[in-house]
């Protein structure tokens, strides 16, 4: 008897009993299907955080000012005035090798009305050389120039989440006016969506001259955030090194540890972030694997009941000469064929559901061909383990004992 | 052809013995048709599972066909069962759900027979019977005599030494009863060796040779020709 007429006969043998055998496999489709999908679900929520964080700008260096100290109390994160103009004005003719744009910036928070209606946003103090450092790029108008700097010019160019907080989806926003802290501006311009969400949503957010921000608007002579522009991905650390200790001569400071700013690389908010939606795919796809195992212990629960259920059929076989091993075979084979259906079955679940998620969430759809691979391979080997000990149960039977079994 | 010399069988249930077969010993030659009788606990099944390598027995050997079966390993023991006898039980014990062609077929599977030659073997062999246009039923739709001539197919099917049957007509209508019995004769006829286990005299009559046991023991062995049931 070759392996593949025993396939068969296993084959028409579960077909006998379809509810049951549905039922079985079940487990495992839920299993696999949820492996395959909880795992697509983190590794494109990974890619979806990458993709927005990389769509900021690339080879991004950010200096912000430390929180100062007030006594023995020392102010939040970013809270500090140390950070000037003139920094980044110096910063930028300093012509460092690795260092390519600077943006000198001073961004807070405020109400903003426009006709009937106002909204909560972010405004960002931006010199023209913003754009280019954020990858900002202009839906309709333009972005804030070099005259509009030196003029303190009352001009604003909207995020476009914020452009439809304002002036609804139809009346086109160039043009119109808005006020901010008793000062009208004009919009010029409205940015192309990059999509994100929270608190830095560059969609929800208004661009004004630095100048205008810092004197007509907020009365600040600081800055909230120096952006800089590497060459390159690979010289990043060494920008980053080249740009505190410029800043730290500029500011009289001998020892790197009483700095008055720090300095983030997009390189390590990307690993963070790599980190954390990392630990995630590793938690769901370990809740995902338990209901895997549950599906398992199923299929070994359905075979046990196939065996003492067929009793009298493994005793007939053994009479008429079947040996051990091909009643493991069989039984073992029937495991297999169930768990492997399962697998496949799950597989194509799992990637519907991984396909409808992302259109849902409006994430990438990932699907990495291993663990594909993976869940089929797994799904085998819950076969081959969890149909051993009833595959041995049946081939252990002595044949009268089997025969007598009523 | 069978050579059973002081055979016993002990079984041991917690602190309890029972001796089932008390040094039984007799010889059985090719082309017989024994009838092996006696009451139920007599121990005439055990001896039936010993003579189909089903069981080993406790001491004493058991030769057939030139070979001790007394110890052997499960998987040789399946061997024997598969090439040298041939069971036809009570119960019938056929695949549920599965043609008469296929369960003829099944001690060819485990022989090794490749699948052509199996089919044509097993149709021959379900014509001989006179199931010939009955070979895709299922258990479920033969009558109980039907269902034994597919077993009796099954136990020739792979040409053993020995047709080991245990109470063939056990349950089985009675007019069925006599055309099994008369496929035997056909059989014994044609030279195969029959072991038949049975409590009813009527159907020990149609045996040339009656074994008779009482409590494990061989109590009677006598030739049956003289009766003259056969015809």
């Amino acid at each position: 008897m070759d392996i593949w007429e025993l396939v068969l006969e296993c084959f028409s043998t579960l077909t006998l009993n379809k509810m049951r055998t549905g039922l079985a496999v079940l487990g495992i489709v839920i299993g696999i299907g949820s492996v395959i999908a909880l795992v697509s679900l983190g590794t494109s929520s990974q890619k979806s955080i990458e993709n927005q964080i990389q769509s900021l700008g690339a080879n991004l260096l950010t200096v912000i000012p430390s929180g100062q100290n007030t006594g023995s109390v020392r102010g939040a994160l970013g809270g500090g005035t140390s950070l000037t103009l003139d920094d980044a004005k110096a910063l930028s003719l300093a012509n460092l090798p690795t260092v390519k744009l600077v943006s000198p910036e001073f961004s807070r928070r405020s109400q903003v009305t426009a006709g009937g209606n106002n909204t909560n946003t972010q405004i960002t103090g931006a010199t023209s050389v913003y754009a280019s450092v954020h990858k900002t790029a202009l839906a309709s108008g333009v972005f804030i120039s070099d005259s509009d700097q030196t003029s303190v010019g009352k001009v604003a160019v909207l995020g476009p989440q914020t452009a439809i907080d304002l002036f609804g989806e139809t009346l086109d926003p160039i043009g119109q006016s808005i006020r901010v802290n008793n000062q009208v501006l004009r919009v010029i311009g409205v940015t192309v969506a990059k999509g994100g969400t929270g608190f830095n949503n560059p969609d929800d957010a208004i661009y004004v001259p630095l100048s205008t921000a810092q004197k007509l608007l907020f009365g600040a002579n600081y800055l909230s955030t120096i952006a800089v522009e590497a060459q390159s991905q690979e010289v990043m650390t060494e920008a980053q090194n080249a740009i505190g200790y410029f800043l730290l001569a500029r500011h009289r400071l001998a020892d790197p540890s009483e700095a008055d700013f720090t300095i983030f690389s997009q390189n390590d908010i990307l690993n963070t972030a790599a980190q954390v939606t990392g630990t995630f795919t590793t938690l769901l796809g370990g809740i995902a694997a338990i209901s895997l195992l549950v599906g398992g212990i199923g299929i070994m629960n359905i075979m046990l009941v196939t065996v003492t259920e067929r009793t009298r059929e493994i005793g007939l076989r053994k009479a008429l000469g079947a040996k051990k091993g091909l009643i493991t075979a069989q039984f073992l084979i029937e495991a297999v064929i169930l768990t492997l259906a399962g697998g496949v079955v799950g597989m194509v679940v799992g990637i519907i559901i991984s396909y409808i998620l992302s259109l849902v969430l409006s994430t990438p759809f990932v699907i990495s061909p291993p663990s594909v691979i993976l869940a089929i391979g797994v799904s085998a080997v819950i076969g081959i383990v969890f149909g051993w000990y009833p595959a041995r149960q049946a081939s252990r039977l002595q044949p009268i004992e089997a025969l007598r079994y009523e | 052809m069978i050579s059973v010399s002081h055979l016993s069988k002990v079984y041991k249930n917690d602190s309890v013995e029972t001796m089932a077969l008390d040094d039984v010993s007799f010889e059985i030659k090719k082309g017989e048709f024994v009838a092996i009788m006696g009451p139920s606990g007599s121990g005439k099944s055990t001896l039936m599972h010993i003579l189909g390598a089903l069981d080993s027995p406790t001491s004493g050997d058991y030769i057939l066909d030139g070979q001790n079966v007394s110890k052997l390993s499960d998987d040789t023991l399946a061997q024997i069962r598969n090439k040298k006898i041939g069971f036809i039980f009570q119960a019938f014990n056929l695949l549920p759900r599965t043609s008469a062609l296929k369960n003829v077929m099944l001690p060819m599977v485990y022989a090794g027979v490749g699948r052509q030659r199996r089919e044509e073997k097993a149709k021959q062999a379900l014509i001989d019977v006179g199931l010939g246009d009955r070979l895709d039923h299922t258990p479920a739709q033969l009558s109980g005599g039907q269902q034994q001539r597919v077993a009796i197919a099954r136990s020739l099917i792979n040409d053993p030494a020995i047709i080991l049957a245990d109470e063939p007509t056990g349950n089985i209508a009675s007019a069925q009863a006599g055309e099994i019995m008369k496929i035997f004769e056909k059989l014994n006829d044609a030279g195969h060796t029959i072991i038949m286990i049975t409590h009813e005299p009527d159907i020990s009559a149609h045996a040339k040779r009656v074994i008779t046991i009482k409590d494990g023991k061989v109590v009677g062995d006598r030739k049956n020709g003289h009766l003259g049931t056969r015809s």
